[in-house]
């Protein structure tokens, strides 16, 4: 049954149960305090009706008000035939009030009668209307809807409602039950057979009262301090656990366990009272869209798909909001006129799917549109009318880090403000209200495709499981749900902490993960002696991943968080506070705010106000991370930091030659080292810092005198050099700083490494478009600088689908440059695919391979690549390029 | 939550008033006497076990954990930038006072004994008292051998309006 509905039901359920008590005390004691009472039940009441569109219920209570508002305006005495006439009436509207929830339709016929009476008495004829028996009201037919008998919903009327008078009894049997919808939406309306059985109230009003057996209503507030006592149980047991534990043969330990047993199932049924499902939230949504749809002549199709997840009612209410506001901006903007998507060939009708679902506690809601996309290139524009960024930023900004820009506030895209939405108050406010309850929101947007909000909330606020960890002596809560991992890290672990100009980074799995000092960041006193052990809490925001340092981490726990003290809320790093088994009091950290403070730290001069999330999604894609050092001579020299695969420091005396070359041990390997220049001399005694190389199984260090800093910055080179070795001088941190070809270093390590070296250049283009595939992070890195530096304008992706899904946003190339192994679809594929149709079926490709064989070359040329550049030839490379440009210029 | 601990829900405004007394909670920091309401006071305790909040503003010591409840510890001395505490007045004490749901303990050397006294007594804040001290106190009650500088605690626990951060 439509919730709205249920609502209404009962709530009129109970006012006409209090209706009754008062129109008797109405005829004994006619005080004008009782009257305004009833006339504002039965007004309420009328109200109601005519929003839900139920005329009948609407007539009569109308009717019925008219009267009692004589009686409170003392135009009308109350006399026992005008009370029985208000009660015939109530009797009334509770046999259409059955009859409702029955069939979820009012029953047919009118109650002109009774009308008429009230009118008549309204009038002043009162007496002479002799009040009409109850039976005016048509007997509620309720049609036994073959549902099991255990409806979930809860539609509790109370039993203290007066029986429906029926005229005659009938012993209908009590199978009926309500039809249940999990859908909350209004649906399909009952299976309603209209047949009017009139014997059939008294087996209503028996199953009703059977019903109100089964639900009642309780207050929310009851429930919410229900919560709070189990948390305060859920504390407790923690404690009796933390006292006993260690205890083996304590008598204590049998009964405490199943006091915990008990506690665990009573806080979940606790929680279960708590949770409702989703589609409350989700209820008024087909309304709004149905509306939306009329007034902008749209043809919306909502499809609410997991309507049955159930979350905490607390987080329920808060996302309501953001929800609906979400669903409007879909229906308002995303999707296009009829007329419009036509065009686009699209199916005239516009699809908005909601799908609400659990993985790994949480839910996830998705909403998602098939309209035309954000419009990256307005969200640009206002962007930069609105200030928010300038020209420049933008240009280096991906598609996906514009989209955020709606996010912020004072961003609205729509091009009028309508009715409904394109205020400018909006997504950022949503931003706001999801993340205050510890949850995120991601958009994916593709132009003319639609566009995708993915929201992640946790289940519930009350109780959540946290990681204890330790720092400088004091311990800390992390909300588990931003763990990923833990890493433990010893002085003589493969892995330690490594620092780069006072910023500590962890190689993870070939990656470097950015760390943060929880002690540097919360100011904790420093401990004096050296840690031989640190812990690293890998957490992720968003999209951003940081580790942060910690000296212990203990076991997790569930705890109950509790805010923290007003004068305490302005300290970012804490989301709340806790007491923990042992009794002491803990402070919650919030891996937002910290990651906020990281990214401050790393960013530096940004401005403050800026979100963190969205800096660090700026970082991680648009930004070149680079490892800054010296090498023979004071002048700073650069290499992007993902090209590198440790940083070493080496004891001089584990040098060692071969073939007059110096190579070391390392890792069971031998490993060549190779100076920046000819001229460099290895240190000859202590530790050589060097950069290690690794790319599958070649690695290389390049020995060097220092390393300086890691710094974060847009590549961008500025003076192309002609010296071997350097691809070119680019401003980093504020200097000058050569960026080293690292491909040329490694050929010199491993002749091989990029197959055979030629010695021919090609002219260089300016400002053509190059797409490069290629699954290696490694040679991205390495070709991307390269080419920009010869004066190509460079996208790389790492997979072919990524670059289809470019073609298919309207991305333009003049050429495309694809490795053939990758996983997923290969080189091959990816041309076949792209030769097959779509707007870049006549770019030339070049592939690029290390497989240079003459079979491979057939191949590559079958499919529909130009050229076949063995990798890395860059030369060759480059001037298969100038070639192949000129050839499609003259073609 | 306010069921856990037995409390008076009396809010800060009512004062016990029996024939123009009040009565005070006494409390001493750095041998000057001090009183509260008694009405506001929850509890009084001995040394705590107090966690620390990083990066809170130095008077606040740290957070503590009263029957269940996550009491907001304030170091009155520091409030009101007396000078430092010497190591042998020792741990101290603490009076617990509600202010609009929440829990603060005031950090003090030492609990005195309940004081009930005459309005005809009191006096207002005399123009010379350091601006800091006249914006925390409500005035003074002149007692036989000392002055009872009277708190405001409503001011004393609001850190938005203070410059103290």
């Amino acid at each position: 049954m439509d919730d709205l509905l249920t609502e209404f039901l009962t709530e009129t359920g109970e006012s006409l149960a209090t209706l009754d008590v008062e129109l008797v005390k109405l005829e004994q004691n006619p005080s004008p305090q009782i009257l305004s009472n009833i006339f504002r039940l039965v007004h309420t009441i009328k109200g109601t009706c005519g929003f839900l569109g139920l005329p009948r219920l609407e007539s009569v209570a109308h009717a019925a008000e008219n009267v009692l508002g004589k009686f409170r305006d003392g135009e009308l005495t109350v006399t026992p035939a005008a009370v029985t006439l208000i009660l015939a009436s109530i009797d009334c509207i509770k046999g259409i009030l059955a009859h409702i929830e029955q069939t979820e339709a009012e029953p047919e016929g009118d109650d002109k009668d009774l009308i008429a009476a009230l009118n008549a008495h309204a009038e002043g004829k009162g007496a002479a209307a002799a009040p009409p028996p109850a039976a005016a009201a048509p007997p509620p037919a309720p049609a036994p809807a073959p549902a099991p008998a255990a409806a979930p919903e809860p539609e509790p009327e109370p039993a203290a409602a007066a029986p429906v008078p029926a005229p005659a009894p009938a012993p209908a049997p009590v199978a009926a039950a309500p039809d249940h919808h999990d859908e909350p939406a209004p649906s399909v309306p009952a299976p309603v057979a209209q047949a009017q059985v009139p014997a059939a109230g008294a087996a209503a009003a028996n199953q009703e009262s059977a019903l109100a057996a089964q639900t009642i209503r309780v207050n929310v507030e009851l429930l919410e301090n229900l919560m709070t006592l189990v948390s305060e149980l859920v504390l407790t047991r923690n404690q009796l656990l933390q006292m006993v534990r260690g205890k083996d043969d304590s008598e204590f330990a049998t009964p405490l366990q199943r006091l915990s047993h008990i506690t665990t199932d009573l806080q979940e049924g606790v929680m279960k009272t708590r949770m409702q499902p989703i589609g409350n939230a989700w209820a008024k949504l087909p309304r709004i869209v149905r509306d939306l749809s009329v007034e902008t002549n749209k043809k919306i199709d909502l499809q609410m798909l997991g309507a049955e997840t159930e979350l905490d009612r607390q987080v329920l209410e808060l996302i309501k909001d953001p929800l609906t506001h979400m669903v409007r901006n879909s229906a308002d903007h995303g999707l296009e006129m009829p007329e419009d998507r036509k065009k686009a060939g699209k199916a005239e009708v516009g699809k908005i799917v909601l799908n609400a679902f659990h993985e790994g506690g949480h839910i996830i809601i998705e909403i998602s549109d098939d309209g035309r996309g954000l419009g990256i290139q307005r969200i640009k524009n206002k962007a930069i009318a609105n200030g928010l960024a300038t020209e420049a930023e933008i240009e280096q900004m991906s598609d996906q880090q514009i989209a955020q820009f709606i996010f912020r506030a004072g961003f609205s895209t729509a091009e009028k403000v309508t009715s409904v939405s394109g205020r400018g108050v909006g997504m950022d406010v949503v931003k706001t209200n999801i993340e205050k309850i510890g949850g995120t929101i991601e958009l994916k947007t593709v132009d003319g495709k639609g566009t995708t909000f993915t929201i992640k909330i946790p289940l519930t606020l009350a109780i959540v499981s946290a990681l204890i960890v330790e720092c400088a002596n004091e311990r800390f809560a992390i909300p588990q749900i931003s763990v990923l991992e833990l890493v433990r890290t010893t002085a003589t672990s493969e892995y330690g902490i490594e620092v780069i100009n006072n910023a500590p980074v962890l190689r993870l799995r070939d990656r470097l993960l950015p760390l943060v000092s929880l002690r540097t960041l919360l100011k904790l006193q420093d401990s004096e002696d050296d840690r031989a052990e640190t812990f690293i809490v890998v957490t992720q925001v968003g999209n951003y991943t940081f580790g942060i340092i910690v000296d212990r981490v203990f076991d997790t726990e569930e705890i109950v968080v509790k805010p923290v003290a007003p004068i305490l809320r302005h300290i970012n790093m804490f989301s709340g506070n806790t007491i923990l088994g042992d009794g002491s009091v803990i402070m919650i950290l919030d891996p937002n705010g910290i990651a906020g403070a990281a990214g401050e730290m790393a960013a530096g001069a940004q401005p403050v106000a800026e979100k963190a999330q969205s800096r660090g999604e700026v970082r991680a894609e648009d930004q070149q991370s680079m490892l800054v050092f010296r090498a023979g001579g004071d002048d700073l020299k650069a290499v992007p930091l993902a090209l590198i695969a440790r940083l070493e420091e080496i004891e001089v005396t584990d040098i060692e030659a071969s073939h007059g070359k110096p190579v070391v041990q390392y890792r069971g390997k031998l490993m060549p080292l190779v100076t920046i220049d000819p001229a460099f001399q290895l240190k000859t005694e202590g530790q050589q810092p060097v950069l290690v190389f690794s790319d599958h199984e070649h690695t290389m260090g390049l020995a060097v005198d220092e390393i300086v800093d890691i710094v974060e910055e847009q590549l961008k080179i500025e003076l192309a050099v002609s010296q071997p070795g350097l691809i070119g001088t680019a401003v980093v941190s504020g200097k000058a700083t050569d960026i080293i070809d690292a491909g040329y270093y490694l050929t010199l390590a491993w002749g091989d490494w990029f197959g055979s070296e030629k010695d021919s250049r090609g002219t260089t283009p300016e400002g053509l478009r190059v797409l490069l595939v290629d699954d290696s992070p490694f040679f991205r890195n390495l070709l991307t600088p390269l080419l920009s530096v010869a004066g190509y304008d460079v996208t790389s992706v790492e997979s072919p689908d990524k670059a289809l899904n470019l073609r298919d946003s309207g991305a333009t190339f003049d050429v495309i440059i694809s490795d053939i192994e990758m996983p997923g679809m290969n080189g091959f594929e990816f041309a076949e695919a792209v030769r097959h149709d779509g707007p870049w079926s006549q770019l030339p490709m070049v592939a690029l391979s290390s497989h240079a064989t003459e079979q491979d070359f057939e191949r590559g040329r079958e499919v529909g690549f130009t050229d076949y550049v063995a990798k890395f030839d860059r030369d060759a490379l480059l001037q298969t390029l100038a070639q192949t440009l000129s050839t499609k210029g003259a073609a | 939550m306010n069921q856990v601990v037995p409390s008076n829900k009396r809010g800060l405004h009512e004062i016990a008033t029996t024939e123009d007394h009040e009565d005070f909670v006494t409390m001493f920091i750095e041998g000057q006497m001090f009183g509260i309401p008694v009405l506001v006071v929850q509890d009084v305790l001995g040394p705590q076990k107090i966690t620390r909040i990083p990066l809170a503003p130095p008077e606040v010591a740290g957070s503590l954990n009263l029957r269940g409840r996550i009491v907001t510890a304030i170091d009155v001395r520091m409030r009101l930038r007396l000078p430092k505490k010497k190591a042998e007045i020792g741990e101290g004490m603490s009076v617990v006072v509600d202010m609009k749901g929440e829990l603060y303990s005031l950090r003090v050397d030492q609990v005195g004994e309940v004081l009930s006294l005459a309005a005809a007594r009191f006096e207002r804040n005399p123009p010379t008292l350091d601006p800091l001290w006249r914006e925390f106190s409500t005035g003074i009650y002149r007692l036989e051998e000392k002055l009872l500088v009277i708190l405001d605690v409503p001011r004393l626990l609001d850190f938005t309006r203070s410059e103290a951060i």
